[in-house]
């Protein structure tokens, strides 16, 4: 019998990092929202507008939103890898996934900048 | 005292296909545990096929799945047990016969971790001493008796068990980078460095929920990670 020698593939500990650094991220700018609408109660329309319309604040929603994007990708991806066995297929759908995020991340950097 | 079975029978010699049987057994007072049962069944019907050799929980030979959760029948009560009790073999394996699964896949993974002590400093004329402490980190790793129950009750195994080490080929696998004796713990994160081999573990701890060693492969998984990072933090 021929011993085929497994070694790992060198990558997977940056996607798993990754996912975790991610949900820290959304943790935060959650908890940020949760706040402002708690301390700021029974805030209006023009508030909740004027808050957006903050360039840090949009920066924030960009990089929380992103972070979002992210997260989705390892966790999504870890869905096909785990159950879609045939490889022509799985790479499709990554691919798919892929295109579905990246035009995800236009529409919402075009709502947060749109305000 | 009478207890009602049921039993995942397949002979591929002779059956076409799986099949559950009903079967029932008087138990005498000294049968405690499942396995003591079981034995009684094959006293009836010697067909019936299963592993077994130590009968007291130190060699893993007869782990099987007990109404729907893995472990070993010679250390489960037959007191607490939901009646019928089905009995099938572990899942995700493929069978041989009635409860024995064919492991080769369980043992390749093993295998692939280098389940050995590498050193290559010259030896010492007597042995490679470890201080108490350096010892004490093996516990609750070196206790492994490599019955598959984990693995063959982790998903991640079920769907690939020809990519994913498995749950007690990674415990097994921080037994030895754990080991202050052991010199190869770069090739061996490197090894596991893997999106199927290592990162298919999502921490969902059914491992943790069957071992009958009571061991916590999902912490050891969490450990190897963990020096994965240090290493390039």
């Amino acid at each position: 019998m021929v011993n085929r020698h497994v070694v790992g593939a060198h990558y997977g500990l940056r996607d798993w990092l990754l996912q975790r650094v991610t949900a820290v991220v959304m943790l935060v700018y959650t908890v940020g929202l949760l706040a402002f609408l708690i301390l700021a109660a029974g805030a209006s329309y023009d508030s909740w507008k004027a808050l957006f319309a903050c360039t840090w604040v949009q920066v924030l929603s960009t990089v929380t939103i992103l972070a979002l994007l992210l997260h989705a990708w390892v966790g999504v991806r870890d869905i096909w890898m785990d159950y879609v066995q045939p490889l022509g297929l799985r790479l499709t759908l990554h691919v798919l996934t892929i295109l579905y995020l990246i035009g995800s991340f236009v529409y919402a950097v075009k709502v947060v900048w749109g305000v | 005292m009478k207890m009602q079975f049921k039993i995942y029978r397949y002979n591929p010699d002779v059956d076409a296909k799986p099949y559950m049987q009903d079967c029932e057994v008087e138990l005498e007072p000294t049968d405690k545990k499942l396995l003591d049962a079981l034995v009684r069944l094959k006293v009836v019907d010697d067909t019936l096929s299963f592993r077994r050799s130590c009968r007291e929980g130190v060699c893993g030979s007869d782990a099987m799945n007990i109404n729907g959760k893995n472990g070993l029948a010679c250390v489960t009560d037959v007191a607490g047990l939901k009646q019928p009790v089905e009995i099938r073999p572990l899942p995700g394996l493929p069978v041989i016969r009635d409860l024995i699964v064919d492991m080769t896949q369980f043992f390749k993974q093993y295998n692939s971790i280098k389940p050995y002590v590498i050193n290559d400093t010259p030896p010492p004329s007597h042995e490679r001493l470890q201080s108490p402490k350096d010892r004490e980190e093996l516990d609750g790793l070196y206790e492994c008796i490599l019955c598959a129950c984990c693995s063959t009750s982790c998903p991640s195994f079920w769907w690939n068990p020809d990519k994913f080490v498995g749950p007690a080929g990674l415990l097994a696998a921080y037994r030895f980078i754990a080991d202050t004796r052991d010199t190869a713990t770069n090739e061996r994160l490197d090894n596991l460095e893997d999106p199927y081999r290592l990162f298919r573990c999502h921490s969902i701890m059914n491992c943790v929920d069957v071992c009958p060693k009571h061991l916590n492969p999902t912490k050891a998984i969490g450990k190897i990670k963990e020096l994965m990072v240090k290493r390039i933090a």
